[in-house]
């Protein structure tokens, strides 16, 4: 219900006193209104701006921030004032709203700011007022459109396929984005070469050669080289035949393939030799035959799948597709008037090339476009008079519709430009996250070389002070995260190293080593590795108790319960992994609980076997859940 | 160029009229009314100052210039009642409030209106009900009069309503409501035999008190 007949309200409830007397059945009790109706002026501070309103005003619309016990939540008792930390100056035309129940939006605000406030203060955006509605839905959907190209921009194209995906659906691929392989990039060339090759022998097949020898005539040079050209043509169309069936085969879905314009094209570039394959030499056919090459000029239009630009082109005529339709219809009027004109003007003159309506068709074309060929002339005074009228509205009427074309097709191409802006920026910014993110890890790296967690002497004071109290908390809990999965960061370097030596029974050593530490070994795992413990479990390798405790690590790893403190670092796992696009990142490193001394023997033998395996095994065969811990 | 001339032709002739029209709308919202004295109004009606300020407050925000008329009225009313149509009980309502009849509601009639609903005594509430029904307000409510306002009530009902409308339902309503009122069974109800009949019905007064704080 609109707000404005909240104030109304209480009127429309006074007049139900005149049912009354007919009502039928007693009147049910009303609900107890315990807030006083008396109006106050509530104080509203933004930022700093204070704002002052009778509490009636917000209560116009209650299901909205300002208007429900919402706002109690950003009460503050000290200075009775309700405190929202958001922008004044768009706040003022939210209290605007609840003042005159009319929504404006600041044209010089951003759009999706302006929503962003919106959707605090709970008003849905189909309130804003007549005046102001069309700018808004305007500048929404450019940002819409904005947003959607770039999605599509991130989504598309570049990412690498998933690595389960068919030969069909890789091939398709290469048709589609021929960049991401060079085998697709050489057919791409290549069939574009093929289709230069074919326009320009169509072309050239009809320009006069010099007759050979005894003949006077001039033959062009399609019937004086047969051969030549009919093997070119040949050679051509079974590229594209065979360009066109792999598509068939690679599309995902074939229907909607066959109803694309390209393959429409593409069909159409090369059935006229089959035809003229398949037809008999006589007399009359070939006639139509002749018409049938006709078509093979569309190959040219196969150029647009190399060329963006003509695909722009083709999207801006179908986007101004009204615009064209009006020009052409209103050019089809002025002609049919002006024709009319002309032939009853022209009429009655000897000799006259205005013969019919539709003769008089082709001069007021001419005229119109302002092409003045000159072949139809008009005789009479009335004639030139209507003639000249006819021209000088030509200009206007093509004049009108050609800036609006114009506008769309600038605002196609910039957006075009846009993207592939968007795209170079996006790699720069990649690029600076994934340098951050390094940065990190050997902040932290570092942090723990300095012995930060043993907290010791004063030597260290010194470098642990430069710190801020933030890395301090962000260390220690990462510190933290390490205790959970009695796992610790490492970095690369130092990761693969451990790689190279652990086959050479480094680890024996190593293990005693850090066992003294705290009780926990390392073990490789191949870098990168995606490793599922279950494919592990599988192993037919014999699971003796330290490879079982290996799997009781990496399933501790897996499950999220555990006491509290597990829970909040198990989500900060989850933010890791949620950060890690690029596989670039230190990996986890496995520990192997070994049992104490007692039975050394017993556990390692089996166990440097495991991550054998490991090692040697593919890491597309393996998909890996929590064990790598990426860096931040 | 016919085409031309005449599109062109043809906008001019179109803004004319519009213009007009601007500058209409202009010179009503220059009329402004505003209303007697807060003292005087607290005088004549039974609001104290402060609900007195919040009702024209309200209305003022609503209507800035100061009336209301009746398609305004309408407006609201059918706001209230989605389901069917207001239209004709808002128009009987508007007739109600506007005393002088000259077609809009100022801020006075509708605040005294209020205080006689909300505030007044039970004589002058049933008063004010047999205005409402007497149409033409010539004293007696008869069948005709009193089935239009049934009908009214229940267009507001709309369609969907369960048990279903079946039957001339608003009829048999009047004709029990005759039955209740019409004493002498003269085929009109006047004043007096309304406020008594209403009086001795124990439901309906114990209704009445229902409504005493709406505002």
């Amino acid at each position: 219900m609109a707000a404005g007949v909240a104030t109304w309200l209480p009127f429309a409830r006074a007049a139900a006193v005149g049912w009354l007397p007919l009502a039928k059945k007693t009147m049910p009790k009303p609900p107890v209104d315990k807030k006083s109706r008396n109006d106050e002026i509530l104080f509203v501070n933004v930022s700093g701006l204070r704002f002052q309103t009778w509490k009636n005003t917000l209560d116009r619309y209650p299901d909205t921030l300002l208007g429900s016990s919402e706002k109690e939540f950003f009460y503050n008792e000290d200075t009775q004032e309700y405190f929202f930390d958001r922008d004044p100056e768009m706040f003022r035309h939210i209290l605007n709203f609840y003042r005159t129940g009319k929504l404006h939006y600041p044209k010089q605000e951003c759009i999706q700011a302006f929503d962003e406030e919106l959707a605090f203060y709970g008003i849905v955006p189909d309130i804003i007022g007549d005046c102001c509605m069309e700018e808004y839905r305007d500048r929404k959907k450019e940002n819409q459109e904005r947003l959607a190209e770039d999605t599509e921009a991130e989504n598309a194209t570049d990412t690498p396929l998933p690595p389960d995906s068919t030969s069909r659906e890789r091939l398709w691929r290469a048709f589609e984005n021929p960049h991401t392989s060079t085998m697709a990039l050489v057919f791409y060339y290549v069939t574009g070469f093929f289709i230069a090759v074919s326009v320009i022998a169509n072309v050239v097949e009809t320009v006069p050669c010099r007759p050979p020898k005894g003949s006077k005539k001039d033959l062009p040079c399609g019937e004086k080289y047969t051969l030549a050209f009919f093997c070119m043509d040949t050679a051509c169309v079974l590229i594209f035949t065979f360009e066109y069936l792999m598509r068939l085969f690679a599309a995902p879905s074939r229907c909607k393939f066959m109803r694309s314009v390209m393959s429409v094209i593409d069909v159409v570039a090369i059935m006229p030799y089959y035809i003229g394959l398949v037809m008999p030499e006589n007399e009359d056919v070939s006639g139509a035959f002749v018409t049938l090459r006709v078509f093979r000029v569309f190959r040219i239009f196969k150029f647009s799948r190399h060329s963006q630009g003509l695909r722009i082109l083709g999207y801006t005529l179908k986007s101004c597709a009204s615009e064209l339709g009006f020009l052409l219809f209103s050019l089809t009027m002025a002609i049919i008037i002006f024709a009319t004109v002309m032939f009853y003007a022209e009429k009655g003159t000897k000799g006259t090339n205005f013969t019919s309506i539709p003769a008089s068709f082709w001069y007021t074309i001419v005229t119109m476009t302002t092409l003045g060929y000159g072949d139809m002339v008009p005789n009479t005074i009335a004639g030139k008079i209507f003639g000249s009228i006819c021209s000088l509205s030509g200009v206007l009427v093509i004049a009108l519709p050609v800036p609006v074309i114009v506008s769309n097709f600038s605002r196609i191409y910039h957006q075009n430009q846009r993207a592939d802006k968007m795209r170079a920026q996006q790699k720069v910014r990649l690029a600076r996250i994934r340098l951050a993110k390094k940065g990190t890890t050997n902040a932290f790296l570092q942090y723990k070389e300095e012995g930060g967690f043993q907290g010791r002497g004063s030597d260290n004071a010194v470098c642990l002070k430069n710190r801020s109290s933030f890395e301090h908390q962000h260390h220690h809990l990462l510190h933290c995260l390490e205790k959970t999965t009695n796992h610790e960061f490492t970095d690369e370097l130092t990761f693969s190293e451990m790689c190279m030596t652990e086959s050479v029974g480094y680890r024996t050593s190593r293990s005693t080593s850090i066992s003294s530490q705290q009780g926990v070994s390392t073990s490789c795992c191949p870098r990168r590795a995606k490793r599922r413990a279950i494919r592990l479990a599988n192993s037919t390798v014999s699971v003796s108790r330290g490879s079982v405790q290996e799997l009781d690590t990496l399933q501790v790893h897996k499950t999220s319960s555990g006491p509290q403190s597990r829970s909040s670092l198990n989500a900060r796992t989850e933010d890791l992994k949620l950060n890690c696009e690029d596989r670039d990142f230190t990996a986890a490193i496995i520990s192997i609980p070994t049992p104490p001394a007692n039975t050394p023997d017993e556990s390692l033998p089996p166990s440097p076997a495991i991550p054998g395996i490991l090692r040697n095994s593919r890491p597309t065969s393996f998909t890996h859940e929590t064990v790598k811990i990426s860096s931040l | 160029m016919g085409a031309v001339v005449g599109t062109l032709t043809m906008q001019t002739r179109q803004r004319q009229p519009s213009r007009d029209k601007v500058d209409d709308e202009l010179e009503m919202t220059m009329v402004c009314h505003r209303p007697e004295g807060l003292e005087q109004l607290e005088a004549q009606t039974n609001f104290t100052k402060q609900e007195l300020q919040v009702l024209y407050r309200g209305f003022k925000n609503e209507c800035p210039s100061g009336v209301v008329n009746e398609e305004t009225f309408k407006h609201i009313y059918a706001q209230f009642f989605p389901h069917g149509d207001a239209s004709t009980y808002a128009h009987y309502l508007f007739n109600a409030f506007d005393t002088r009849n000259n077609g809009s509601i100022k801020f006075e009639d509708f605040v005294m209106g209020l205080s006689t609903l909300l505030r007044g005594t039970v004589r002058e509430k049933l008063e004010w009900t047999f205005y409402l029904y007497d149409i033409n307000r010539d004293g007696f409510i008869n069948k005709e009069e009193m089935t239009e306002i049934v009908r009214a009530i229940y267009d507001m009902m709309g369609k969907y309503t369960y048990p279903a409308l079946k039957g001339d339902v608003p009829k048999q309503h009047v004709d029990a409501f005759f039955e209740k009122m019409d004493k002498n069974k003269d085929g009109v109800v006047t004043l007096e035999e309304f406020v008594l009949a209403c009086q001795e019905d124990e439901n309906m007064m114990r209704s009445m008190q229902l409504f005493e704080n709406v505002m």
